[in-house]
């Protein structure tokens, strides 16, 4: 593993040790050396130099000024295209920035390319996009791992060094399962921390923008920079943003973790369970106080995710049409036409399987069997996460069921795929903020990850842990 | 009242329900600020949010919502504090999200209710189910390209309110009536132009025949007809047509009708099976709209006096008939009109009733022969009540009184300037209207003779050749008085 990390850069940056025109060839080098693991989407060494060049004349302080950032091609961004892996949006340009994007713009941070994903968003391999797999960097030659997904591409970009940071987005553990599995950290924060403003959207209700670092620290304070309110979005939460970089405190001396007796799963490799353990342990030793929690509903999480993700997303997904841009059929002889062919052409397997799901889910005579269920459920879920933070400060978690697995496994088995979200779901149907942070190896020597789950808006408790446990680790 | 229409067989009674679709008065759009300007250029006023460019999201325009309450007060309804807004999902190509944001289980606007006045002086109510929020949908331009459809989506988006009725109305005219009261309140309340020929106001029409005190039939809805004239064809044309069915035999399919308006006839546009399934659910772009009492309060007090209080207040004070009141608080304009002339002189508050006939009867028709608006009339409110005082001071005669008005109509010239210069004022000289007379009957005596037998009918003759004589300056009720005088005298 590379021991970059964007805190001693920006020192370096500081003190002149390197310039950002040092630091950017660097990472170009590296971006085009690993051209094989398919990361990007879209890359321009053109474009970066571009952005050095602005940058360089530009004279004024900002905290990001040429820190190299890798964006999940879900965000729109003017000065590239923006396909979210789908060939309905192939040669999109958007005339916009998104809010998140724009936030790192005004930072003075460099976009590196667009990374790539899973179609819209949807999967846990980064195996559905239309522009091929990528590879997990953590593979051996010969034997192509997942770098999980839905954001495998960024999760990815910082694995491989290709860049300080980089943006994602966690609809159902889209950001915490690609970071578990390439040994990179990941934060979803809450729901609302962040603007969805300019990001395709995949599910409404779940959608949120997040960030991949190298570590807790680069984490704490990429977030702080990409997170505020947005007038453009109203499920956008007013909230003081912290700086959780400053505020970022490693004694848990007499704080609570919570340990849902749940997420012991039958068939949970040993390995897991043993990170799991060690964590425990580990925080036992810092005076935290370990208190055993029941998150009763848990069970009912993944098909209630699975109910309520594709029913937005059936809807979400309707306004790509072949009408106003993007991909349309050329066979067309009749508006309905229109619509079948550059839908059949345009949409992969895995979106089209879920837009017939999200449909069928909202239909009458099944609505209320299915779409209603789900919305209770959603709320008993949420409330058990409300009972347990009653009683402790953060909850402990593997992020994963597995390492990363060969990239062709379980590609033909969307159940078997959908399990991977089984510890990452719940949170994102509570809107709770959420972490993974690389914690032990399997017998493969492949990162596993600890997932640390938080209050509404308390990131800061999250960094707080999710440091703590990165340090003693170290 | 007897509602009932004659088929071959039987009478039948129509069951008619309207939605109305109202485009709220508002300068940007229901979730986005463009411009709601009519008659703009194709694609000029359309956001990125309207074009559902990928990762745009909705946010409400609080003032519609403000728009949308208020005219809730305004149909004595129901405001919800709590209001939701759903998807309605499907494929057009003037849809650009795939969807509509409207709302379906939880509107804005609950129960109310409207009562349309009769001629006869009886009135009815018509109660109201709902009122809520949606977004207009983008025009489809089928007639510029013999190959291509356009679309233009500067509507798309636009902010509506549909107005639900309960199947309370009975006929055409009663439908006729009932839209106009919802389009006269909400353009009291300045919350829809009312602007039908533009589509600011259009309605869905639902109807079925029964016989009398038979349960409802199977219904049609007829789709967005934008005059009053195409609702009441509509219907008439409809209700034939089921109850021809019904009689033959036949049973009436629930159909979507369309109203083609130079046939003056209705076709299916889709039957229940090709129904569109809309797969209704909560937006989750948007949170729930939570209004409080107080919010309420506050547009409460923002809202103008409504025709009803308007009527009853015009029938208490000037002593009018339900039917007067309510043909002058229909429109704004003429309420406002009436109020300025009748408080421009406070002789006119006693001649109320003369007000309103040369309001409605004489300044109407001229405005409408030479196709003017009353809120452009050249004869101001304070020129038209000094001509009313001119009549009921009898210093004019009400036959030259119109006269006198057409000239100020077309002149600008006021009542005063009008009668000075040609000299009308009337002659209640008893002096002088003898005179005439006389000259009248002495220029008639066979007339007289027969007048004398017992002709009675002949008064009249002599009324209008002495009047002629007078140039019709003479005060008739002087003239008739005197003229019986005198050839009663000759008996």
């Amino acid at each position: 593993m590379s021991k970059s990390s964007l805190k001693q850069t920006l020192k370096d940056l500081d003190t002149k040790k390197i310039s950002i025109r040092e630091l950017n060839q660097d990472y170009l080098k590296r971006i085009k050396e690993k051209d094989n693991l398919n990361v990007f989407i879209h890359f321009s060494e053109e474009n970066v130099l571009k952005q050095l060049d602005n940058l360089e004349k530009d004279n004024s302080a900002k905290k990001l000024k040429g820190i190299p950032i890798a964006i999940k091609d879900l965000f729109c961004t003017k000065s590239m295209p923006t396909t979210a892996a789908s060939k309905i949006l192939e040669n999109f340009n958007p005339t916009y920035e998104s809010f998140v994007t724009q936030k790192l713009l005004d930072e003075g941070s460099i976009f590196v390319g667009k990374t790539n994903l899973d179609e819209f968003a949807m999967g846990s391999a980064t195996n559905t996009s239309f522009f091929g797999n990528t590879i997990n960097p953590l593979s051996k030659e010969n034997e192509p791992l997942a770098p999980g997904g839905s954001s495998g591409g960024s999760a990815a970009a910082v694995a491989a060094d290709l860049c300080l940071g980089a943006t994602g987005t966690d609809t159902g553990g889209s950001i915490r399962q690609p970071a578990s599995f390439c040994g990179v950290v990941g934060i979803k924060p809450t729901y609302g921390l962040c603007s969805r403003w300019g990001i395709a959207a995949f599910a409404s209700s779940l959608d949120q923008a997040g960030i991949f670092s190298h570590n807790v620290e680069d984490a704490s304070i990429l977030l702080q920079s990409i997170a505020g309110f947005d007038q453009r979005d109203s499920t956008s939460a007013k909230v003081d943003i912290p700086n959780y970089f400053e505020n970022l405190d490693d004694d848990l001396n007499g704080k609570t973790v919570g340990i849902p007796k749940e997420y012991s799963i039958d068939g949970t490799p040993m390995e897991i369970s043993k990170i799991w353990e060690d964590a425990i342990k580990v925080l036992e030793k810092k005076g935290v106080k370990i208190k055993n929690i029941s998150l009763p509903h848990t069970k009912y999480a993944l098909p209630t995710y699975y109910i309520i993700a594709p029913a937005e997303a059936s809807s979400n997904l309707a306004r790509y049409d072949g009408v106003k841009y993007g991909f349309r059929s050329d066979e067309i002889n009749s508006l309905d036409e229109m619509y079948e062919n550059t839908r059949a052409q345009g949409f992969g397997r895995e979106v089209k399987r879920r837009i017939l799901i999200g449909t069928y889910v909202l239909s009458a005579g099944y609505y209320d069997a299915y779409y209603l269920k789900a919305q209770k459920v959603r709320k008993l879920i949420a409330d058990d996460f409300n009972k347990a933070f009653k009683e402790c400060d953060f909850i402990v978690t593997p992020t994963a069921p597995s390492a990363a697995f060969p990239l062709n496994e379980k590609q033909n088995d969307p159940i078997k795929m959908y399990l991977n979200d089984v510890f990452t779901v719940p949170a994102s149907l509570a809107g709770l903020p959420g972490i993974s942070i690389p914690f032990g190896k399997d017998k493969n020597n492949l990162p596993l990850g600890i997932q640390i789950l938080g209050k509404h808006f308390d990131e800061q408790q999250v960094f707080n842990a999710a440091v703590s446990l990165e340090r003693s680790y170290e | 009242m007897n509602n009932l229409i004659k088929g071959e067989k039987y009478d039948w009674e129509m069951v008619i329900g309207l939605e109305i679709h109202a485009q709220v008065k508002s300068n940007s759009k229901l979730f986005s600020s463009s411009s709601t300007k009519f008659g703009s250029s194709p694609n000029s006023q359309v956001s990125l949010v309207d074009a559902a460019m990928p990762g745009m999201l909705p946010v409400i325009n609080k003032y519609c919502v403000e728009q949308a309450v208020k005219t809730g007060v305004g149909l004595n309804a129901k405001i919800n504090n709590y209001s939701v807004f759903d998807r309605k999902n499907y494929f057009y190509a003037d849809l650009p999200q795939g969807y509509q944001i409207s709302q379906y289980k939880y509107p804005i606007v609950g129960e109310g209710k409207v009562t349309i006045d009769f001629k006869d002086g009886t009135s009815k109510d018509i109660r109201i189910v709902r009122l809520h929020l949606e977004q207009d949908a983008g025009k489809s331009l089928h007639d510029q390209n013999p190959s291509k459809t356009y679309v233009d989506l500067n509507r798309s988006g636009v902010a509506l309110m549909e107005i639900v009725s309960e199947p309370d109305i009975r006929t055409p005219d009663e439908a006729g009536m009932y839209i106009s009261k919802i389009r006269s309140i909400l353009m009291y309340l300045d919350t829809c132009d009312g602007n039908m020929q533009e589509g600011s106001l259009r309605a869905d029409v639902n109807i079925s025949v029964r016989k009398p005190g038979d349960e409802y039939g199977t219904r049609c809805e007829i789709k967005n007809l934008n005059s009053i004239k195409f609702i009441k064809q509509a219907i008439n044309y409809e209700a034939k047509r089921q109850i021809e069915i019904l009689e033959s035999g036949g049973s009436i399919e629930q159909n979507t009708m369309l109203f083609n308006t130079s046939t003056g006839k209705t076709r299916p546009m889709r039957n229940k099976e090709e129904a569109h399934d809309y797969r209704y659910f909560p937006d989750p772009d948007l949170l729930p709209l939570e209004i409080s009492k107080e919010e309420i309060g506050k547009i409460k007090l923002s809202i103008p006096e409504l025709p009803d209080e308007l009527k009853n207040k015009f029938i208490e004070t000037y002593k009018l008939s339900n039917y007067d009141a309510s043909v002058l608080t229909a429109e704004k304009q003429t309420s406002d009109y009436f109020n300025e002339t009748i408080n421009s002189d406070p002789e006119l508050k006693n001649h109320a009733k003369i007000v309103v006939n040369w309001i409605t009867s004489e300044l109407f028709s001229l405005l409408n022969k030479n196709n003017q608006d009353l809120n452009n009339s050249p004869v101001s409110p304070e020129n038209l009540g000094q001509l009313i005082k001119l009549i009921s001071t009898n210093e004019i005669s009400g036959k030259i009184a119109k006269d006198v008005l057409e000239d100020m109509f077309s002149s600008g010239k006021t009542a005063r300037q009008i009668v000075d210069e040609k000299g009308l004022q009337q002659v209640t000289d008893q002096g002088e209207i003898a005179k005439v007379i006389d000259e009248v009957i002495a220029e008639n005596p066979k007339m007289v003779e027969q007048y004398l037998a017992g002709k009675d009918k002949l008064l009249g003759f002599f009324v209008g050749q002495a009047m002629k004589l007078s140039k019709g300056k003479a005060n008739p009720k002087m003239l008739n008085d005197i003229l019986k005088q005198k050839l009663n005298k000759k008996n």
